[in-house]
């Protein structure tokens, strides 16, 4: 049974959506059902986390295919650490949601859906073949445009289309450099891929399939040039779809990009460079993008923007150090933007708006509430020992020792315009006098909410923070994933024997 | 389009197309067909059927929503692709055989099963999509 460990959080997925349909009318057996799921998902992965953690990376191929040909499915400590906090969003976004979304959202299928965006992004994480990579971005893409239009405001329809169409571009792209690649290599396997695209002698072509490949993975990552569709759109669903949009979506994104140019693409040093320039230009335009905003949910945006950089720039950095401090921001960041979205819908619920300008005098009304998003805001920022702090050492002192400049000076910039931004958040929505706002008939406001109700929005927060703070106070443990992981992806050799010299245990 | 002829012909067509949507299903393991083609056949004897006697005598003949049919077919294909794992300690999804052939059918596996849940839930999302557009048309 445990043979099959690696499978067992889509399956899970599969079968929780499955259950879900069948009670398609009954919400409040779905809010039940997704959220002790959601504790059981977290069970699974902590399980197959900790089995990759000492017994190495597991295959599954699946079908009993033999591994070039068949589809195999791959966890080495990287996938297993992304299905883990897949995992962890899920579930809080699950209790969130249950509590901050309205019925008339709820009943159109919201929570079968999520549970299949989820097993998109555990399928994604897990799988080891570059084709069913594409499949579950179909699927993550499929679930996450019903996510977005549920409940058909016209805002959301305007920010769904612009999802869907860039979004639709760039996984024809991607499977246009997935035809390019099978037809230079004649394989799909990515360990297999792997061997092969080395072997072969046009250069220039893999370059060009590198880039294909970079654009497709640009556009799901947000990075520069490509990244106008996930201001346009995720402030428009509701906060909950918003937090898992932010915490995740585009980290599959990231995460494809880390696999590919660390597997198939070993880095030359016209990727580096493109890589790097773009990471650059995310880091200032993201930031940038963050300072003008009056919308809470469009600032949260423009940072993940931002903070994309930092990740790209580990990866163009190429060191073990710098792809260790990139892992250690992709799970630091995985966690801080889910809670930074399910912060902004906390605020949405007590204040009625998203306008930054017209909130005030949260401190005073709520001090306990406003310490709790403090922890969060900070550990954002990096403010030592929270958890933004240390990721941005691995990457400053991996570029100080590349003495590449141009990033240590990207880093530094985002890093003091995610402060400025914050100070300007904490001072507009915190400390300034209170605005009296107008009283919303029919909103749901957070104090009309009942007990059960609040604490479902409230815990989730909570736990997020606990999170975070153990990220950074704990970071000696995580700094040891990441490592780990950054030297699974640089020395690429044990995955792919553990994909390719599996087929004498299948029999 | 409520002609005569259509009325009496959709009568013979619908059990004519459902079997042969049976028939493509049944060979589509080694020859063209399968459980997506056998299940938009399916659905399309029913859109015949609803063209010709109304939405409401389609619905009448089905009893249950079409949509209810997605997570049958969902569940038939999850416990198709599980069932190695449970039963016979093999990798997800790997075809389980029986050993000897049935008259008419052939040899039957775990993949006709995993078909069978796309056919069901292809025929519930098409009848799904076209009974809600034409409702709300």
């Amino acid at each position: 049974m445990t043979q099959q460990l690696v499978i067992y959080p889509l399956l899970l997925q599969l079968f929780l959506s499955i259950i879900l349909m069948f009670s398609w009318k009954k919400i409040s057996w779905q809010r039940v059902i997704s959220i002790v799921g959601g504790f059981v998902n977290i069970a699974v992965s902590i399980w197959l986390f900790s089995y990759i953690w000492e017994n190495g990376t597991q295959t599954v191929q699946a079908g009993n295919w033999p591994a070039p040909f068949g589809i195999t499915f791959v966890a080495d400590t990287f996938s297993a650490t992304l299905v883990l906090l897949t995992a962890i969003s899920g579930l809080v976004v699950s209790s969130f949601s249950s509590a901050s979304i309205v019925v008339a959202r709820l009943k159109f299928g919201y929570f079968p859906i999520f549970h299949f965006l989820l097993l998109g992004l555990n399928g994604a994480f897990l799988t080891g073949d570059i084709f069913n990579l594409y499949v579950w971005f179909e699927i993550i893409l499929i679930s996450s445009f019903v996510l977005i239009t549920l409940g058909g405001e016209k805002a959301q329809l305007e920010g769904a289309v612009k999802y869907f169409t860039l979004n639709i571009l760039g996984s024809t792209i991607f499977l246009t450099a997935i035809a390019v690649l099978y037809g230079l290599t004649g394989s799909l396997n990515m360990a297999d891929l792997s061997l092969k695209v080395a072997l072969i002698e046009n250069r220039g072509l893999v370059d060009i399939t590198a880039v294909l490949f970079l654009i497709g993975f640009g556009i799901k990552a947000a990075v520069f040039p490509l990244y106008f569709w996930l201001p346009d759109s995720y402030h428009t669903p509701p906060s909950a779809v918003s937090a898992i949009f932010g915490g995740l979506l585009t980290k599959v994104g990231v995460y494809a990009m880390l696999r590919v140019f660390t597997l198939i693409f070993v880095a030359d040093e016209f990727l580096i460079n493109t890589i790097l320039i773009i990471a650059f230009l995310t880091l200032i335009t993201g930031g940038l993008g963050a300072l003008v905003q009056n919308n809470l949910r469009k600032v949260f945006s423009y940072l993940i923007i931002c903070h994309i950089g930092y990740m790209i720039a580990g990866l163009g950095l190429y060191t073990e150090v710098a792809i260790a401090g990139a892992i250690f921001y992709l799970i630091h960041d995985i966690v801080i933007k889910t809670n930074l979205f399910m912060i902004s819908g906390l605020i949405y619920r007590i204040k009625g708006t998203n306008s930054i300008r017209s909130m005030g005098g949260l401190y005073a009304d709520s001090p306990k509430i406003s310490f709790l998003i403090a922890i969060a805001l900070f550990s954002l920022v990096g403010i030592p020992p929270l958890s933004g702090f240390w990721p941005k050492i691995s990457l400053l002192s991996a570029s100080f020792s590349a003495e590449n400049w141009w990033i240590v000076g990207g880093i530094l910039f985002a890093s003091f315009i995610t402060l400025i931004i914050i100070a300007k958040i904490w001072a507009n929505v915190f400390w300034k006098d209170k605005v009296e706002l107008p009283k919303r008939l029919n909103f749901r406001y957070f104090h009309k909410l009942t007990t059960v109700k609040k604490s479902q929005m409230i815990g989730p927060i909570v736990f997020l923070t606990l999170v975070s703070l153990y990220i950074g106070f704990g970071a000696e443990q995580i700094q040891q994933v990441s490592s780990r992981v950054a030297d699974e992806l640089l020395n690429n050799q044990q995955y792919i024997d553990a994909v390719l010299n599996n087929n004498q245990n299948l029999n | 389009m409520k002609t005569i002829i259509l009325r009496t012909a959709s009568d013979y067509l619908l059990p004519v197309l459902l079997i042969f949507s049976i028939f493509i299903l049944l060979r589509g393991h080694y020859l063209p067909g399968g459980g997506f083609v056998g299940g938009l056949i399916a659905s399309i004897a029913f859109v015949l059927h609803s063209f010709a006697n109304g939405l409401s005598n389609t619905k009448a003949l089905l009893r249950i929503h079409p949509g209810f049919l997605m997570p049958i077919g969902l569940m038939l294909a999850f416990l198709s692709a599980i069932a190695p794992i449970l039963g016979f300690d093999l990798p997800f999804m790997t075809g389980i055989w029986m050993h000897e052939p049935i008259s008419v059918l052939g040899t039957i596996g775990s993949a006709l099963f995993f078909d069978m849940g796309v056919y069901l839930v292809v025929v519930g999302v098409t009848l799904t999509i076209i009974f809600t557009i034409s409702e709300s048309a």
